[in-house]
C-alpha cells in the first residue's frame, strides 16, 4: 500500500509542479506581466519602476527561477487591494470555501450513496424512475439560475431566508442548497450504475444463496464493491467546489476562494490570483491523496 | 446460461438504424429529448437569419412586458425584456451562439482529447506518461478560472471561448480513450490482428477506434450539457459572450437586476438551459443503454407487449 | 405430498433478452433425495443451470420470469413462499457454490468474515461461527486455518478458493448442496481434489447432492443418477450408468460419442527432411518471474505437436513468444534454419504468413464489428501480394466451404455465427495466409463437445489436406491423445517430458505426467467407478 501511495503522491506533486510551470508561462505569453500586476491607470513612470524592482527585465530563465523561489517559500507578494500579505488573504478566504464545500460534499455524499443504492436495488421502479428523473434534473440545472430563481422564491417571495452574507446559520442554507444539486444529481448517477453492475455479480449471487437479506446485500456485498467509481465522482466534485464555486460564491455574496479569484482578477490583483491559485492547487493535491487512501482502505486487492 | 443460439439470418447496415430508431421509440423520455433538441438545432441555424430584427428591435413602451399577453403579437408570449425586446425571438436567436460554442468546445475537444488518447494508450511508456500529466495538470487547474484569466486577457470571442472551453475539456476524452484502449490492445482480436502482421495504424484505426467510438460519442453528448452550462456561467459573470452578442447565460445574467419584479428575464433563458442539457443527459443515458448489447433487452424488451 | 427431498415439477423459466423472449427452460421435472448425487447434465445454453437457479431464488425478475410449475423442498412449494422463508431456506438448508470462486467470493471481505456471516445471518453466535469457521477450513484442506480468515480471497490459489466456497456452503450442515459447474474453471489435478472432496463430504453429512456440468467424466466420477439436458428440455434421465451404456435420445447418443479419447494413437510421424520449427534454450522471464525456461524441441512438416500442461505451466508464453507477441528473454528458434527472433520486422512481416495462431475463444478473437467477408479479406488486406482485390470474394467464398460454412455467410457479423461457426471463421481466417503452422493456443476448449470434435475433425482434414503442421496447445489430454502425434508436458515453465503420444499416454515416465493422466476423467462409468477403487485400496 505504501508503494501506491508514494507512486501517486509522486504524480500529484509532479502535476503541482506542471502547474506552477504552466501559470508562469500563462502570465508571460500573454504579453507584458506589467498589466497583469498593476492597475489599467498605472502610469509609464510606475511601470518602469515596476519592471525594476520586480526584475521583469531579467532574463526570462531568471524570472522563473525568481518566480519559483517565490511561490516555493509561499511569498506571493503583497495583494494591492487589501494591503496585506496574498497568502493572508486567500486563507482567510479559502477557510470559509473550504467549510462550504466540507458541509455540502458531506451532505451530497451520503444523499447521494443512499438514494443511489435505493434506486439501483430496483431498476425500473418507481423508486429509480424518480430519483433518476430527479438526479437528471439536477445535473442539468446551471447554479446560478437555481441560485436567482432561489433568491426570489425564497428570500424575496417567502423571506425565509437572507439573501446573501455569512451570518447566521440561516445564511448558509441557500447556499450549500443550491451547491448540493448538481453534485447530488452526478453522484446518484454514478452511485447508481455502478451499484447495477456490483448487484449482478457473482459475489452478490452467492450472498443470495447464503440468505442474506436485501438491505445487508445492498449496504455490506455491493456498495463496498461499487464505492471506486463513486470515490473518483467525489473527488472531482469536491475539486470543482474547492476551487471556489464562484458562481455561487458572487450570487450569494459568500466571502470564499472563488470570489475572491474573480474579484481579484478583475481589479488585477495578480499576487492574490496567484496566491489562491496554489493554494486551491495545494488542497486538492492533498484531497487527491485522501483518495487514493480510500481507494487502498475499501479495496484491499490495492492495499496487498 | 441462457445464450440463444445465434443463428438469426442476415441482417446488418440499413436494419441497425431501424433499430435505433426502434428502441429510441420505446423509450419515450429519450424521444422527447430527441425531439425538442431538433427544434433547439433548427432554432439555432435558422433563428437569427428569421428573428434578428424582431429580437432586436427595441420597444420603450414594452419595458419588461409580462409573459402570457397576446395582445403584443407571438414573439412577446414569454414577455419582454428591459429593452422591449421579445424574450422568445430573443431565445430563439440566442439558440445559435450558445449551441455553436458548446458544439464548437465538444468537437474540438472530442478530437483532440481522443486522438492523444490513442497515441497514449498504444505507444511507449513515456510518451505516455508525459500526456497523461500533461491532462493531470489540466485537469488541476480550475477549469472556470482558467477560462476566466485567459478570457480576460484575449478577448471574449466566440471562438476565444471555443478555444478555452474546449482545453478544459480535453482530459475527459483523452483519459477515457486511452484506458479503453489499454483494455483493448489486450483483446483477442487485436493479437489476432498482429499475428496476421497488421500495421500499428490499422489497429488503431481497423480495430480500436471503432470500439471506443460509442462510449466516446457517449460522454460527448453528456459534456455537450457540461459546456454548455460552462459557457452559461462564464457569460453570467460577464466575462463570457458579450452584447450585442447574446447567449441564454448572458439573457440570464441581463435579466438579474430586475428579478424582483420581472422574473420572467431571467427565467425563461434558464429555463431553455436546462431543458436543453436535461435532453442530452436523457439522450446520453438513453446512448449508453442502446448502444450496449449487453444492457439493450431493457430497451428492447419495452417495445414487446410487456 | 411427494416423498422426495427436493423436487422440480413442470417447471418452465422465460428470459427477455436482445432477441425477444427466450424460453430458458420448458417443462423440466427432477427430484433429489437425502445422501444421492444428481448431475445435469447439458452444455452452454442448454438451460442446465436455470432449475437450480430457481431453487435458490436467483432469477432475476425481469429480465426472467417462472411462468409455470413447482418447486417442492420437503413438500412445501418454494415458488409459493415469500422471500423471507425462502431465504430462511437459502444458506441453512440448501447451500450453492459456483462456477469462478474468485468472482463467487466478496473480493473486499475477509474470507473468515464470509463464511462467519452464513452462520451468523441464521442466528449462529458471532464467536461460535468463528470456532466453526476454523474448524471447517481445516476439514476442507486449507493450511493453517487461523491466518487463512484473515486472508482476502485473492492471495488464495484457484483450487483453495473453491474449497473455501465449499465451506461456506456447508457450514450449517445444508440438507441439499447444489454445484454449478463446481470445477469447471480449475485445473485437471485440481478438479479432481475438488470432487473427491465433495464426494467425502457429502458421504459423511448425508446430503443430497446437485451437480450441474457439461462434463460426462465428471459425471461419470460423482454422479448417481443424471438428467441429461437440451434446448431448455430434458432429453433423457436416469442412472449415471445406463444412460452411457444405453442412450436413449440422439442427442445423448451422438454426446458420447463425441467424447474424446477413445480414437487410436498415433506413434509419431515419420521424422523426414529437415525440420520447420527447431527451437533451442527459450526462455521468457517477466521480471524476477521465470515464465519460461529453457524450452528445447522441433516441429516437423506435417506433424500436430501437442502441448499439455496447467495453468501457470508456460504454455500459452511458448506460443506468444513463437509468434513475437512477447519478446524471448533467452534462446533462439529457427523457423526453416531461419532465426525467428534475430529477423527484421520486414522479414518478421513476411514471415507472419506462414506461421498463424488460431485463438481459445472465438467470441473474443473475432472483431465483433467486422463481417465475415472482412474478417477473412482483412489477411489480404494487409499482405497485398497474395491476392488481387477482385478475387477477394471468390476465395473467400472458397475458404468459407473448406471449413464447412456457406458462402452467404460472408456478410454476416460475428454475433450472428454460433460458438463453433465463429472458430471455423477463424480458422479460415488463418488459412486465408497460407501458412505452414498453425498454432491453436486451446483452440477448442471453449467450445462444446460435440462443436468441438466438429473442428477438431475439420483441423484433422486441413491438415491432410494442406500438409499444414500444427502446435496444439491444450488442457484436455483426451483430445490431445486423440489428435495429436507428439505431446509436450509442461510444469512451471519447464518441459518435464516429450515423446509421441503413445509414448506420452502408455507409459509415462515422470510423476507429473502420471498425476496428470491420473486425473483426467473418464466419461465411463464404469472406468471411473474401477479408479476409484483402486484410489481407496491405494490409499487405505
Amino acid at each position: 500500500m505504501k508503494t501506491f501511495i508514494r507512486k501517486r503522491a509522486v504524480a500529484s506533486g509532479l502535476s503541482l509542479i506542471g502547474l506552477i510551470v504552466l501559470v508562469f508561462f500563462l502570465s508571460r505569453l500573454t504579453g507584458d506581466p506589467t498589466s497583469l500586476y498593476l492597475p489599467v491607470d498605472a502610469s509609464l513612470e510606475s511601470r518602469e519602476q515596476f519592471r525594476e524592482i520586480h526584475g521583469l527585465n531579467d532574463p526570462i530563465l531568471v524570472q522563473f527561477f525568481h518566480y519559483a523561489r517565490d511561490v516555493l517559500s509561499l511569498d506571493f507578494g503583497d495583494s494591492i487591494r487589501k494591503a496585506r500579505p496574498a497568502l493572508q488573504v486567500v486563507l482567510e478566504a479559502f477557510s470559509w470555501t473550504l467549510t462550504l464545500a466540507a458541509v455540502t460534499m458531506l451532505l451530497v455524499t451520503v444523499a447521494a450513496i443512499i438514494f443511489g443504492a435505493l434506486a439501483a436495488s430496483r431498476v425500473g421502479g418507481v423508486f429509480d424512475r424518480i430519483a433518476t428523473f430527479f438526479s437528471l434534473i439536477g445535473a442539468s440545472a446551471p447554479d446560478f439560475w437555481i441560485a436567482i430563481v432561489a433568491i426570489v422564491f425564497f428570500s424575496v417571495y417567502l423571506g425565509w431566508v437572507p439573501t446573501s452574507g455569512t451570518g447566521t446559520v440561516w445564511h448558509w442554507i441557500l447556499p450549500v442548497a443550491v451547491l448540493f444539486i448538481r453534485p447530488f444529481g452526478l453522484i446518484l448517477q454514478v452511485v447508481r450504475g455502478s451499484m447495477i453492475s456490483s448487484l449482478s455479480s457473482a459475489y452478490v449471487k452467492t450472498a443470495r444463496a447464503k440468505g442474506v437479506g436485501p438491505r445487508p446485500i445492498i449496504f455490506v456485498h455491493a456498495l463496498r464493491n461499487a464505492m471506486l467509481p463513486v470515490i473518483t465522482v467525489i473527488g472531482d466534485q469536491a475539486a470543482g467546489m474547492l476551487n471556489g464555486a464562484v458562481v455561487v460564491e458572487t450570487i450569494f455574496g459568500f466571502p470564499g476562494v472563488g470570489k475572491l479569484m474573480i474579484d481579484s482578477i478583475l481589479q488585477r490583483d495578480f499576487a492574490v490570483v496567484l496566491a489562491s491559485i496554489m493554494v486551491t492547487a495545494m488542497a486538492i493535491f492533498i484531497m487527491n491523496l485522501l483518495i487514493d487512501l480510500s481507494y487502498a482502505v475499501l479495496d484491499p486487492r490495492i492495499r496487498y | 446460461m441462457t445464450e440463444t443460439t445465434p443463428d438469426v439470418p442476415s441482417a446488418a447496415g440499413q436494419s441497425r438504424f431501424r433499430r435505433l430508431a426502434a428502441m429510441l421509440w420505446a423509450d419515450k423520455f429519450a424521444l422527447v429529448a430527441m425531439i425538442f433538441l431538433i427544434v433547439v438545432l433548427l432554432c439555432a441555424i435558422l433563428g437569427p437569419m428569421l428573428l434578428d430584427n424582431l429580437a432586436t428591435r427595441q420597444n420603450l413602451r414594452g419595458r419588461n412586458a409580462p409573459p402570457f399577453d397576446l395582445t403584443r403579437g407571438w414573439a412577446f408570449v414569454l414577455g419582454a425584456d428591459a429593452l422591449g425586446r421579445p424574450l422568445l425571438a430573443r431565445i430563439i436567436v440566442a439558440a445559435r451562439n450558445t449551441i455553436m460554442v458548446a458544439a464548437g468546445a465538444v468537437a474540438c475537444s472530442l478530437l483532440i482529447g481522443a486522438a492523444l488518447g490513442l497515441v497514449a494508450g498504444y505507444s511507449r511508456r513515456g510518451l505516455s506518461q508525459a500526456i497523461m500529466r500533461l491532462a493531470d495538470v489540466i485537469m488541476s487547474f480550475p477549469s472556470l478560472l482558467m477560462a476566466v484569466i485567459v478570457l480576460y486577457m484575449l478577448s471574449a470571442s466566440v471562438t476565444n471561448l471555443i478555444i478555452v472551453l474546449a482545453i478544459t475539456r480535453i482530459p475527459i476524452y483523452l483519459r477515457t480513450t486511452r484506458a479503453e484502449v489499454l483494455e483493448l490492445r489486450e483483446r483477442m482480436f487485436v493479437q489476432a490482428a498482429l499475428v496476421m502482421g497488421a500495421s500499428a495504424r490499422r489497429i488503431v484505426f481497423r480495430h480500436i477506434l471503432p470500439m471506443v467510438l460509442p462510449t466516446l460519442l457517449t460522454i460527448a453528448t453528456l459534456d455537450f450539457a457540461f459546456v454548455m452550462l460552462a459557457e452559461s456561467s462564464l457569460s453570467f459573470l460577464g466575462i463570457g459572450i458579450q452584447p450585442p452578442e447574446i447567449t441564454w447565460g448572458l439573457m440570464v445574467s441581463q435579466g438579474r437586476p430586475y428579478l424582483t419584479h420581472a422574473w420572467w428575464l431571467s427565467f425563461w433563458p434558464g429555463l431553455a438551459i436546462i431543458l436543453t442539457t436535461l435532453s442530452l443527459n436523457l439522450l446520453s443515458n438513453w446512448m449508453r443503454v442502446a448502444l450496449d448489447p449487453a444492457q439493450r433487452w431493457r430497451l428492447e424488451m419495452g417495445k414487446k407487449n410487456d | 405430498m411427494t416423498d422426495h427431498l427436493l423436487e422440480v415439477r413442470n417447471l418452465s423459466v422465460e428470459f427477455h433478452t436482445a432477441g425477444g423472449r427466450v424460453k430458458a427452460v420448458q417443462d423440466v421435472s427432477w427430484h433429489l433425495d437425502r445422501g444421492e448425487v444428481l448431475a445435469i447434465l447439458g452444455e452452454s445454453g442448454s438451460g442446465k443451470s436455470v432449475s437450480a437457479s430457481a431453487v435458490m431464488d436467483l432469477i432475476d425478475c425481469p429480465p426472467g420470469k417462472i411462468t409455470a410449475g413447482q418447486i417442492l423442498f420437503e413438500g412445501r412449494d418454494l415458488l409459493q413462499m415469500d422471500s423471507n422463508e425462502r431465504r430462511e431456506i437459502n444458506g441453512k438448508r440448501i447451500a450453492m457454490i459456483f462456477q469462478d470462486p474468485l468472482s463467487a467470493l466478496n473480493p473486499v471481505y475477509r474470507v473468515g468474515w464470509q463464511i462467519e456471516e452464513t452462520m451468523t445471518i441464521h442466528g449462529t453466535p458471532r464467536a461460535e461461527a468463528r470456532a466453526e469457521t476454523l474448524e471447517l477450513l481445516g476439514r476442507v484442506g486449507i493450511p493453517d486455518p487461523a491466518t487463512a480468515v484473515q486472508k482476502y480471497p485473492h492471495q488464495f490459489s484457484g483450487g483453495q478458493r473453491q474449497r473455501l466456497m465449499v465451506a461456506m456452503a456447508l457450514a450449517l450442515r445444508p440438507d441439499i448442496l447444489i454445484a454449478d459447474e463446481p470445477t469447471t474453471a480449475l485445473d485437471v489435478t485440481v478438479q479432481a481434489q475438488i470432487l473427491s472432496l465433495l464426494e467425502v463430504l457429502q458421504k459423511e453429512t448425508g446430503m443430497g447432492l446437485l451437480l450441474i456440468t457439461h462434463d460426462l467424466g465428471v459425471v461419470a466420477e460423482t454422479a448417481d443418477r443424471v438428467v441429461v439436458m437440451n434446448g431448455g428440455r430434458i432429453v433423457e434421465q436416469g442412472t449415471a450408468l445406463e444412460v452411457y451404456r444405453n442412450p436413449k435420445h440422439a442427442y445423448t447418443r451422438d454426446l458420447i460419442a463425441s467424447a474424446p479419447g477413445k480414437g487410436a494413437m498415433s506413434g509419431g510421424v515419420a521424422k523426414e527432411g529437415a525440420e520447420f520449427l527447431k527451437v533451442r534454450g527459450l526462455g521468457k522471464k517477466y521480471g524476477a518471474f521465470e515464465a519460461l525456461k529453457d524450452a528445447n524441441f522441433e516441429l516437423m512438416p506435417g506433424e500436430c505437436l501437442a502441448i499439455v500442461g496447467e495453468s501457470g505451466s508456460g504454455k500459452s508464453t511458448l506460443a506468444k513468444t513463437l509468434l513475437r507477441l512477447e519478446e524471448p528473454t533467452a534462446g533462439t528458434a529457427f523457423y526453416k534454419g531461419r532465426d525467428l527472433f534475430a529477423m527484421s520486422p520486414k522479414e518478421l512481416f513476411a514471415i507472419r504468413r506462414e506461421i498463424q495462431m488460431v485463438f481459445q475463444d472465438p467470441t473474443q478473437s473475432l472483431n465483433p464489428r467486422m463481417s465475415a467477408y472482412e474478417l477473412i479479406s482483412e489477411a489480404w488486406a494487409i499482405h497485398r501480394d497474395i491476392l488481387p482485390k477482385d478475387r477477394w470474394r471468390a476465395r473467400v467464398a472458397e475458404l468459407l466451404d473448406q471449413v464447412g460454412l456457406a458462402p452467404e455467410h460472408a456478410d454476416r457479423f460475428p454475433h450472428q455465427f454460433s460458438g463453433g461457426q465463429r472458430q471455423r471463421i477463424a480458422i479460415a481466417r488463418a488459412l486465408a495466409l497460407e501458412p505452414e503452422i498453425i498454432i491453436c493456443d486451446e483452440a477448442v476448449s471453449a467450445l462444446d463437445v460435440q462443436v468441438q470434435a466438429q473442428v477438431i475433425d475439420l483441423l484433422a482434414d486441413l491438415q491432410k489436406r494442406l500438409g499444414l503442421a500444427y502446435l496444439f496447445i491444450a488442457h484436455d489430454l483426451p483430445l490431445v491423445r486423440d489428435f495429436a502425434d507428439r505431446v509436450i508436458v509442461m510444469q512451471g515453465g519447464r518441459i518435464v517430458e516429450q515423446g509421441t503420444v503413445r509414448e506420452i499416454f502408455d507409459n509415462p515416465q515422470e510423476t507429473y505426467t502420471r498425476n496428470l493422466l491420473a486425473a483426467s476423467l473418464d466419461p465411463d462409468p464404469e472406468v471411473q467407478a474401477a479408479r476409484r477403487a483402486a484410489r481407496d485400496l491405494a490409499s487405505a
